[in-house]
Protein backbone atom coordinates (compact mmCIF):
# COMPACT_ATOMS: atom_id res chain seq x y z
CA UNK A 1 0.00 0.00 0.00
CA UNK A 2 1.21 3.31 -1.23
CA UNK A 3 0.23 6.08 1.17
CA UNK A 4 1.69 9.62 0.14
CA UNK A 5 1.62 12.49 2.41
CA UNK A 6 0.54 15.95 1.13
CA UNK A 7 -0.36 19.58 2.08
CA UNK A 8 -0.45 22.43 -0.69
CA UNK A 9 0.90 24.53 1.61
CA UNK A 10 5.10 24.02 2.59
CA UNK A 11 5.84 24.59 6.40
CA UNK A 12 2.57 22.08 7.51
CA UNK A 13 4.01 19.12 8.81
CA UNK A 14 4.41 16.70 5.94
CA UNK A 15 7.93 15.21 6.63
CA UNK A 16 6.86 15.47 10.26
CA UNK A 17 3.85 13.36 9.55
CA UNK A 18 5.36 10.78 6.96
CA UNK A 19 9.05 10.05 8.85
CA UNK A 20 6.90 9.69 11.79
CA UNK A 21 4.27 7.44 10.53
CA UNK A 22 6.86 5.49 8.05
CA UNK A 23 8.84 4.60 11.52
CA UNK A 24 5.87 2.92 13.11
CA UNK A 25 4.90 0.53 10.19
CA UNK A 26 7.27 -2.74 10.26
CA UNK A 27 9.40 -3.18 6.98
CA UNK A 28 7.95 0.07 5.41
CA UNK A 29 10.01 2.18 2.68
CA UNK A 30 10.02 6.05 3.04
CA UNK A 31 10.42 7.67 0.34
CA UNK A 32 11.42 11.61 0.19
CA UNK A 33 10.01 13.22 -3.18
CA UNK A 34 10.76 17.18 -1.89
CA UNK A 35 13.82 16.80 -4.07
CA UNK A 36 14.40 20.79 -4.09
CA UNK A 37 14.67 20.36 -0.16
CA UNK A 38 14.58 16.84 0.79
CA UNK A 39 14.83 16.52 4.85
CA UNK A 40 12.98 13.15 5.78
CA UNK A 41 16.73 12.27 6.49
CA UNK A 42 17.68 14.53 8.92
CA UNK A 43 15.20 12.34 10.88
CA UNK A 44 15.95 8.62 9.95
CA UNK A 45 19.72 9.11 9.48
CA UNK A 46 19.89 6.02 7.11
CA UNK A 47 23.35 4.67 5.97
CA UNK A 48 23.38 5.19 2.69
CA UNK A 49 23.88 2.13 0.50
CA UNK A 50 23.71 3.30 -3.02
CA UNK A 51 23.79 6.73 -4.82
CA UNK A 52 22.77 7.31 -8.16
CA UNK A 53 22.74 9.93 -10.49
CA UNK A 54 19.12 10.71 -12.42
CA UNK A 55 19.88 11.64 -16.33
CA UNK A 56 17.60 13.18 -18.62
CA UNK A 57 18.25 13.32 -22.02
CA UNK A 58 18.84 16.82 -24.34
CA UNK A 59 19.05 17.33 -27.79
CA UNK A 60 23.07 18.14 -28.94
CA UNK A 61 23.01 19.45 -32.56
CA UNK A 62 25.44 18.99 -34.68
CA UNK A 63 25.58 22.34 -36.66
CA UNK A 64 27.27 21.33 -39.62
CA UNK A 65 24.06 19.03 -40.77
CA UNK A 66 21.81 22.01 -39.07
CA UNK A 67 20.18 24.00 -42.40
CA UNK A 68 18.40 26.46 -40.66
CA UNK A 69 15.07 25.75 -41.02
CA UNK A 70 13.89 26.15 -37.54
CA UNK A 71 11.70 23.01 -37.08
CA UNK A 72 12.99 22.22 -33.79
CA UNK A 73 12.66 25.94 -32.65
CA UNK A 74 8.67 25.71 -33.58
CA UNK A 75 7.92 22.69 -32.41
CA UNK A 76 9.59 22.99 -28.64
CA UNK A 77 6.77 24.31 -26.70
CA UNK A 78 9.14 24.88 -23.47
CA UNK A 79 11.14 27.47 -26.16
CA UNK A 80 14.18 25.41 -25.18
CA UNK A 81 15.70 26.23 -28.64
CA UNK A 82 16.35 29.70 -30.09
CA UNK A 83 18.14 30.17 -33.38
CA UNK A 84 20.45 32.95 -33.54
CA UNK A 85 23.46 34.73 -36.30
CA UNK A 86 22.76 31.42 -38.59
CA UNK A 87 23.19 29.02 -35.61
CA UNK A 88 21.12 26.68 -32.84
CA UNK A 89 21.34 27.44 -29.48
CA UNK A 90 19.84 25.33 -26.25
CA UNK A 91 18.97 26.06 -23.27
CA UNK A 92 19.09 22.65 -21.74
CA UNK A 93 17.67 23.62 -18.26
CA UNK A 94 14.16 24.35 -19.87
CA UNK A 95 13.93 21.10 -22.02
CA UNK A 96 11.58 18.55 -21.08
CA UNK A 97 13.15 15.84 -22.80
CA UNK A 98 10.54 15.06 -25.26
CA UNK A 99 13.03 13.97 -27.96
CA UNK A 100 10.77 15.94 -30.49
CA UNK A 101 13.14 18.16 -32.04
CA UNK A 102 15.31 15.32 -32.84
CA UNK A 103 12.45 13.49 -34.36
CA UNK A 104 11.48 16.56 -36.26
CA UNK A 105 14.55 17.86 -37.70
CA UNK A 106 14.70 17.32 -41.64
CA UNK A 107 18.49 16.96 -41.72
CA UNK A 108 18.84 14.62 -38.47
CA UNK A 109 21.02 17.28 -37.26
CA UNK A 110 20.22 16.64 -33.67
CA UNK A 111 20.48 13.98 -31.31
CA UNK A 112 19.56 13.01 -27.93
CA UNK A 113 22.30 12.70 -25.15
CA UNK A 114 22.13 12.11 -20.95
CA UNK A 115 22.30 14.78 -18.65
CA UNK A 116 22.59 14.48 -14.92
CA UNK A 117 19.87 16.25 -13.03
CA UNK A 118 20.32 15.10 -9.77
CA UNK A 119 20.60 11.67 -7.37
CA UNK A 120 18.73 9.69 -6.01
CA UNK A 121 19.92 8.11 -2.54
CA UNK A 122 18.76 4.26 -1.02
CA UNK A 123 19.47 3.04 2.18
CA UNK A 124 18.29 1.74 5.89
CA UNK A 125 17.62 2.76 8.79
CA UNK A 126 17.07 -0.21 10.96
CA UNK A 127 13.85 -2.17 9.36
CA UNK A 128 13.23 0.44 7.09
CA UNK A 129 13.94 1.20 3.70
CA UNK A 130 14.36 5.04 2.65
CA UNK A 131 14.38 6.60 -0.87
CA UNK A 132 15.72 10.21 -1.41
CA UNK A 133 15.90 12.19 -4.21
CA UNK A 134 17.62 15.63 -4.46
CA UNK A 135 17.72 18.08 -7.50
CA UNK A 136 20.47 19.95 -8.51
CA UNK A 137 19.95 23.44 -7.87
CA UNK A 138 19.35 25.73 -11.14
CA UNK A 139 17.24 22.54 -12.63
CA UNK A 140 13.56 23.56 -13.68
CA UNK A 141 12.02 20.29 -12.66
CA UNK A 142 11.92 17.94 -10.74
CA UNK A 143 9.73 15.40 -12.32
CA UNK A 144 12.08 12.88 -13.94
CA UNK A 145 13.33 12.48 -10.19
CA UNK A 146 10.38 11.57 -8.18
CA UNK A 147 9.14 9.57 -11.62
CA UNK A 148 12.19 7.21 -10.79
CA UNK A 149 11.67 7.28 -7.24
CA UNK A 150 7.98 6.20 -7.71
CA UNK A 151 9.34 3.37 -10.17
CA UNK A 152 11.51 2.53 -7.48
CA UNK A 153 9.29 1.33 -4.96
CA UNK A 154 9.22 -2.29 -3.89
CA UNK A 155 5.90 -3.35 -4.44
CA UNK A 156 3.99 -5.43 -2.09
CA UNK A 157 5.50 -3.65 1.09
CA UNK A 158 4.01 -0.50 3.35
CA UNK A 159 5.51 2.96 1.03
CA UNK A 160 5.05 6.35 2.49
CA UNK A 161 5.78 9.21 0.12
CA UNK A 162 6.56 12.22 1.43
CA UNK A 163 5.45 14.81 -1.31
CA UNK A 164 6.90 18.00 -2.25
CA UNK A 165 4.54 21.31 -1.53
CA UNK A 166 2.26 22.73 -3.43
CA UNK A 167 -0.28 21.13 -6.38
CA UNK A 168 1.34 20.86 -9.81
CA UNK A 169 3.34 18.79 -11.68
CA UNK A 170 5.82 17.39 -8.75
CA UNK A 171 3.00 16.39 -6.57
CA UNK A 172 0.41 14.80 -9.46
CA UNK A 173 3.95 13.00 -10.31
CA UNK A 174 4.21 12.13 -6.42
CA UNK A 175 0.49 10.67 -5.86
CA UNK A 176 -0.05 9.13 -8.77
CA UNK A 177 0.38 5.57 -7.94
CA UNK A 178 -1.13 6.08 -4.34
CA UNK A 179 -3.48 4.10 -2.88
CA UNK A 180 -4.42 6.92 -0.06
CA UNK A 181 -3.68 10.46 0.49
CA UNK A 182 -3.03 11.74 3.87
CA UNK A 183 -3.43 15.80 4.01
CA UNK A 184 -1.64 17.66 6.58
CA UNK A 185 -3.27 20.97 7.12
CA UNK A 186 -2.57 23.58 9.49
CA UNK A 187 -5.58 25.04 11.08
CA UNK A 188 -4.53 28.83 9.60
CA UNK A 189 -6.63 30.93 6.57
CA UNK A 190 -2.99 30.72 4.68
CA UNK A 191 -3.33 26.45 5.73
CA UNK A 192 -6.96 26.12 4.50
CA UNK A 193 -6.70 27.77 1.02
CA UNK A 194 -3.46 25.68 -0.10
CA UNK A 195 -5.54 22.13 2.03
CA UNK A 196 -8.64 23.60 -0.47
CA UNK A 197 -6.05 22.74 -3.46
CA UNK A 198 -4.62 19.91 -2.67
CA UNK A 199 -8.16 19.00 -1.77
CA UNK A 200 -8.90 19.51 -5.37
CA UNK A 201 -5.90 17.92 -6.56
CA UNK A 202 -6.76 14.43 -5.19
CA UNK A 203 -10.81 14.06 -5.94
CA UNK A 204 -9.52 15.12 -9.49
CA UNK A 205 -7.06 11.70 -8.95
CA UNK A 206 -10.36 10.12 -7.13
CA UNK A 207 -7.50 8.97 -4.63
CA UNK A 208 -9.09 8.13 -1.30
CA UNK A 209 -8.26 10.58 1.46
CA UNK A 210 -8.21 11.90 4.91
CA UNK A 211 -6.72 14.66 6.78
CA UNK A 212 -4.71 15.13 9.76
CA UNK A 213 -4.65 18.56 11.35
CA UNK A 214 -1.52 19.12 12.74
CA UNK A 215 -0.08 22.33 15.30
CA UNK A 216 -3.74 22.02 16.71
CA UNK A 217 -4.94 25.06 18.90
CA UNK A 218 -8.32 24.96 20.35
CA UNK A 219 -10.01 26.66 17.63
CA UNK A 220 -9.55 24.16 13.38
CA UNK A 221 -13.12 25.40 12.85
CA UNK A 222 -11.66 26.69 9.33
CA UNK A 223 -10.61 23.09 8.61
CA UNK A 224 -13.22 21.24 10.12
CA UNK A 225 -15.83 22.83 8.12
CA UNK A 226 -13.60 22.24 4.97
CA UNK A 227 -13.84 18.68 5.87
CA UNK A 228 -17.52 18.39 6.62
CA UNK A 229 -18.00 20.49 3.09
CA UNK A 230 -16.08 17.99 0.98
CA UNK A 231 -16.43 14.94 3.33
CA UNK A 232 -12.67 14.44 3.68
CA UNK A 233 -12.71 12.21 7.08
CA UNK A 234 -10.27 14.35 10.12
CA UNK A 235 -8.46 11.20 10.96
CA UNK A 236 -6.05 12.56 13.48
CA UNK A 237 -5.22 16.02 15.65
CA UNK A 238 -1.73 16.47 16.64
CA UNK A 239 -1.45 19.26 19.65
CA UNK A 240 0.38 22.30 19.59
CA UNK A 241 3.05 20.93 21.49
CA UNK A 242 6.07 22.87 23.09
CA UNK A 243 7.92 19.37 23.21
CA UNK A 244 6.96 17.77 20.23
CA UNK A 245 8.43 21.32 18.71
CA UNK A 246 11.60 21.07 20.74
CA UNK A 247 12.13 16.99 19.61
CA UNK A 248 11.45 17.95 16.17
CA UNK A 249 14.07 20.54 15.96
CA UNK A 250 16.31 17.95 17.73
CA UNK A 251 15.98 15.73 14.46
CA UNK A 252 14.62 13.36 16.49
CA UNK A 253 11.13 10.88 15.89
CA UNK A 254 8.53 11.64 18.01
CA UNK A 255 7.24 7.92 17.82
CA UNK A 256 10.18 7.45 20.31
CA UNK A 257 8.20 8.31 23.26
CA UNK A 258 4.91 6.04 23.91
CA UNK A 259 2.66 8.72 23.85
CA UNK A 260 3.22 9.67 19.90
CA UNK A 261 4.08 5.77 19.13
CA UNK A 262 0.59 5.02 20.10
CA UNK A 263 -0.36 8.19 17.88
CA UNK A 264 1.11 7.10 15.16
CA UNK A 265 0.26 3.50 15.10
CA UNK A 266 -3.19 4.53 15.39
CA UNK A 267 -2.52 6.83 12.59
CA UNK A 268 -2.19 4.03 10.33
CA UNK A 269 -4.30 1.83 11.43
CA UNK A 270 -7.72 4.39 10.22
CA UNK A 271 -5.42 4.82 6.74
CA UNK A 272 -6.05 1.58 6.18
CA UNK A 273 -10.00 1.25 7.39
CA UNK A 274 -10.49 4.67 5.12
CA UNK A 275 -8.45 3.07 2.51
CA UNK A 276 -10.98 0.01 2.32
CA UNK A 277 -9.09 -2.72 3.46
CA UNK A 278 -5.88 -2.06 1.03
CA UNK A 279 -3.03 -3.89 2.28
CA UNK B 1 19.28 52.64 -35.44
CA UNK B 2 16.53 50.16 -34.58
CA UNK B 3 15.00 49.56 -31.20
CA UNK B 4 12.96 47.61 -29.72
CA UNK B 5 9.95 48.85 -26.53
CA UNK B 6 8.03 45.81 -24.46
CA UNK B 7 4.88 47.91 -24.46
CA UNK B 8 1.58 47.51 -23.14
CA UNK B 9 0.08 49.16 -26.29
CA UNK B 10 0.37 48.94 -29.74
CA UNK B 11 1.32 53.18 -29.87
CA UNK B 12 4.23 55.29 -29.35
CA UNK B 13 2.12 56.69 -26.40
CA UNK B 14 1.83 53.37 -25.07
CA UNK B 15 3.47 52.91 -21.73
CA UNK B 16 6.60 50.33 -21.48
CA UNK B 17 5.63 47.65 -20.06
CA UNK B 18 7.45 45.99 -16.61
CA UNK B 19 7.67 43.03 -18.08
CA UNK B 20 10.08 41.92 -21.04
CA UNK B 21 9.26 38.36 -22.03
CA UNK B 22 5.20 38.54 -20.95
CA UNK B 23 5.05 41.66 -22.40
CA UNK B 24 1.95 41.91 -24.92
CA UNK B 25 3.35 44.22 -27.44
CA UNK B 26 6.83 44.76 -28.84
CA UNK B 27 7.07 48.84 -30.58
CA UNK B 28 10.02 48.05 -32.76
CA UNK B 29 11.33 51.74 -34.42
CA UNK B 30 13.60 53.31 -36.36
CA UNK B 31 15.66 56.34 -34.94
CA UNK B 32 16.10 57.82 -38.65
CA UNK B 33 12.11 57.46 -39.53
CA UNK B 34 8.78 58.14 -38.05
CA UNK B 35 7.07 54.98 -38.73
CA UNK B 36 7.40 51.50 -36.60
CA UNK B 37 5.92 48.39 -36.30
CA UNK B 38 4.30 46.18 -33.72
CA UNK B 39 5.00 42.88 -32.86
CA UNK B 40 2.09 40.80 -30.97
CA UNK B 41 4.54 38.90 -28.77
CA UNK B 42 3.58 35.20 -28.40
CA UNK B 43 5.89 34.30 -25.88
CA UNK B 44 3.48 36.54 -23.06
CA UNK B 45 0.95 33.34 -22.99
CA UNK B 46 4.41 30.74 -23.50
CA UNK B 47 4.15 27.96 -20.74
CA UNK B 48 7.96 28.71 -19.97
CA UNK B 49 11.17 30.06 -21.81
CA UNK B 50 9.09 33.41 -22.89
CA UNK B 51 12.15 35.75 -22.16
CA UNK B 52 14.07 33.22 -24.65
CA UNK B 53 10.94 33.34 -27.60
CA UNK B 54 10.47 36.73 -26.94
CA UNK B 55 14.07 37.70 -27.68
CA UNK B 56 14.23 35.38 -30.57
CA UNK B 57 11.41 37.51 -32.04
CA UNK B 58 13.07 40.78 -31.66
CA UNK B 59 16.69 39.83 -33.03
CA UNK B 60 14.27 38.28 -36.21
CA UNK B 61 12.53 42.03 -36.40
CA UNK B 62 16.17 43.16 -36.76
CA UNK B 63 16.39 45.73 -33.87
CA UNK B 64 19.56 46.24 -33.01
CA UNK B 65 18.95 47.81 -29.27
CA UNK B 66 16.26 46.84 -26.96
CA UNK B 67 15.34 49.40 -24.27
CA UNK B 68 13.67 47.66 -20.82
CA UNK B 69 12.96 47.83 -17.27
CA UNK B 70 13.91 44.05 -16.37
CA UNK B 71 15.60 41.14 -18.59
CA UNK B 72 15.96 37.27 -17.32
CA UNK B 73 19.49 35.40 -17.84
CA UNK B 74 18.12 33.39 -20.77
CA UNK B 75 16.78 36.41 -23.03
CA UNK B 76 19.75 38.24 -21.70
CA UNK B 77 21.65 35.53 -23.62
CA UNK B 78 19.87 35.13 -26.53
CA UNK B 79 19.87 39.07 -26.99
CA UNK B 80 24.03 38.85 -26.75
CA UNK B 81 24.35 36.03 -28.89
CA UNK B 82 22.10 38.19 -31.36
CA UNK B 83 24.51 41.08 -31.01
CA UNK B 84 21.84 43.45 -29.43
CA UNK B 85 22.73 45.78 -26.77
CA UNK B 86 19.82 46.08 -23.68
CA UNK B 87 19.32 49.39 -21.73
CA UNK B 88 17.49 50.43 -18.74
CA UNK B 89 14.11 51.92 -19.35
CA UNK B 90 12.99 55.05 -17.97
CA UNK B 91 9.82 55.88 -16.58
CA UNK B 92 7.50 57.03 -19.33
CA UNK B 93 5.85 55.68 -22.88
CA UNK B 94 7.67 54.44 -26.14
CA UNK B 95 8.23 57.75 -27.65
CA UNK B 96 10.19 58.62 -24.56
CA UNK B 97 12.51 55.74 -24.74
CA UNK B 98 13.21 57.16 -28.42
CA UNK B 99 13.50 60.54 -27.31
CA UNK B 100 15.84 59.72 -24.57
CA UNK B 101 18.07 57.28 -26.52
CA UNK B 102 18.66 59.81 -29.29
CA UNK B 103 19.95 62.22 -26.52
CA UNK B 104 22.46 59.40 -25.72
CA UNK B 105 20.86 59.84 -21.94
CA UNK B 106 19.88 55.86 -21.29
CA UNK B 107 22.11 53.61 -19.24
CA UNK B 108 23.25 50.44 -19.81
CA UNK B 109 21.09 47.52 -18.03
CA UNK B 110 23.13 45.92 -15.75
CA UNK B 111 21.10 43.93 -13.58
CA UNK B 112 20.14 40.85 -15.16
CA UNK B 113 18.18 38.74 -13.28
CA UNK B 114 18.42 34.73 -12.66
CA UNK B 115 14.37 34.78 -14.15
CA UNK B 116 11.22 34.33 -12.89
CA UNK B 117 10.87 30.41 -13.49
CA UNK B 118 8.62 29.38 -11.08
CA UNK B 119 6.05 27.73 -13.21
CA UNK B 120 6.78 23.75 -12.26
CA UNK B 121 6.12 24.37 -8.92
Amino acid sequence: MQIAVLSGKGGTGKTFVSVNLAAVCENAVYIDCDVEEPNGFLFLKPKIEKTKTVEVTIPEIDESRCSGCRDCVRFCRFNALAFLKGKPRLFPELCHSCGGCSLICPTKAIREIPRGIGVIEQGASGKLSVLSGTLNSGEATGVPIIRRLIQKIPSGRTAVIDCPPGSSCTVMESIQDADFCLLVAEPTLFGLENLKLAAQLVKSFKKPCGIVINKDTADTELIDRLAEQENIPILLRIPFDRGLARTTARGELAVNSKTYGAIFRDLMKRIRETAGGKS
Amino acid sequence: MKLAIPSDGKLLSSPVSRSFGRTSYFIVADTEATDFTVIDNAAAAAQGGAGIKAAQSIADSGAEIVVTFHCGQNAADVLKDAGIKILKATAGTAADQIEAFKKGSLQELTEIHAGYHGGHK
